[in-house]
């Protein structure tokens, strides 16, 4: 699909906030101009894409495997407001593949340690900080205020609590998942095509299907869906290419095989994003891995 | 009879059904996997009983719940 985004924008770029007061992170200083010289060049984003990066707000749900590389492209890019939700600390096993993390933040909150690499790479950005579970209370709280969500969770009542809650809210979000040599993602934009319960119609039974801790995970894969994830994000904001909304993209490392499958469109019998939706209310899945997101 | 299955062609017997391709494919999880055939989801209580033409094409799309 071609994007069309649900935040407002003016013909310069400049993206009007939640509460309609015009956001001015971009200032046209040099040291804008020389940080996104490499954007700007490009005629795709330009100085109009940059002012939309720099206005925009994306939350990141998990700052592990997935949320790490994501965080930090979406900081290096310049996206101006980026929150981070995450109830766990670092830990060393964490360490192999959640980049965003070194071994100096052993012990320390996820969202904070990964708060002080986001403002260390890009002093523009403002990282807004969640070191809480994400659950039916609080999802529509956490969500309000961003243009775009990132699920980078590692189990399935959070990735359905995610899928509905934007739903629900009319978010757009990408949704990913890795393990072994494997993953895979797709995007949702509200009316614009499947949401993830019209593919997954429930989550799984608890534990029958493997997670990264019992299967384990090669660490560049959450580089390569994170990264992917990221691109998604920015091609949104920037309203620049095609999503993946109504493809399911996975990636098969062993096979260095990507596919980009085109899933059947919602055809108004979902769930939650039908035409008669049988699910009006938020609902919390028992908890299966880390516990942390 | 031919058929497309994950993006590569197959020979199958004539009217294989959904849940016999799922059994000759290894397909993992097979109790979880969500089908399409000719980019329209299949129900899985109708994978004993669907039977696959010359032609189609079948997807299996799977859970994948890691990202930490």
């Amino acid at each position: 699909m071609r994007i069309q985004k649900v935040m407002s924008t003016d013909s310069i770029g400049n993206t009007s906030c939640p509460d309609g007061a015009p956001a001015s992170r971009w200032t046209a200083s040099n040291e804008q101009l020389e940080r996104y010289s490499r954007h700007i060049i490009l005629k795709e984003i330009g100085v109009k894409g940059q002012k939309k990066l720099l206005n925009a707000k994306v939350l990141i749900i998990g700052a592990g495997g997935l949320g790490a590389p994501a965080a930090m492209y979406l900081a290096a890019a310049g996206v101006g407001t980026i929150g981070i939700a995450d109830a766990d600390e670092v830990d060393l096993s964490n360490l192999q593949r959640q980049i965003i993390h070194s071994t100096e933040d052993l012990g320390k909150a996820k969202v904070l340690s990964a708060k002080e690499t986001m403002n260390r790479m890009n002093p523009d950005v403002q990282v807004n900080t969640y070191r809480t579970f994400v659950s039916a209370e609080n999802i529509m709280d956490l969500i309000r205020d961003y243009d775009f969500i990132i699920d980078g969770t590692d189990n399935f009542p959070a990735k359905f609590l995610i899928n509905d809650a934007c739903v629900m809210a009319g978010k757009p979000f990408s949704h990913a998942g890795i393990i072994r040599f494997k993953g895979q993602l797709m995007t949702y934009v509200p009316g614009k095509g499947p949401c993830y319960r019209c593919v997954f119609k429930n989550p799984p039974p608890k534990d029958a299907v493997p997670t990264c801790r019992q299967a384990g995970v090669i660490g560049a894969m959450g580089g390569v869906i994170g990264s992917l994830q990221a691109m998604e994000a920015i091609k949104y904001i920037t309203e620049v290419g095609d999503l993946l909304t109504g493809y399911l993209l996975t990636f098969d490392a062993i096979k260095m095989n990507f596919r980009k499958i085109r899933l059947p469109k919602a055809d108004g019998s979902c769930a939650v994003c039908g035409t008669h939706p049988t699910i009006t209310e938020l609902i919390d899945y028992e908890q299966t891995e880390c516990g942390g997101i | 009879m031919k058929i497309v299955v994950a993006g590569t062609a197959k020979e199958v017997k004539d009217g294989i059904t959904i849940a016999e391709l799922i059994q000759s494919e290894d397909v993992e999880m097979p109790d979880y996997v969500s089908v399409s055939v000719n980019e329209e989801f299949a129900e899985r209580a109708s994978f004993e009983t669907t039977e696959l033409k010359e032609g189609d094409v079948v997807e299996f799309l799977y859970f994948m719940g890691g990202g930490c």
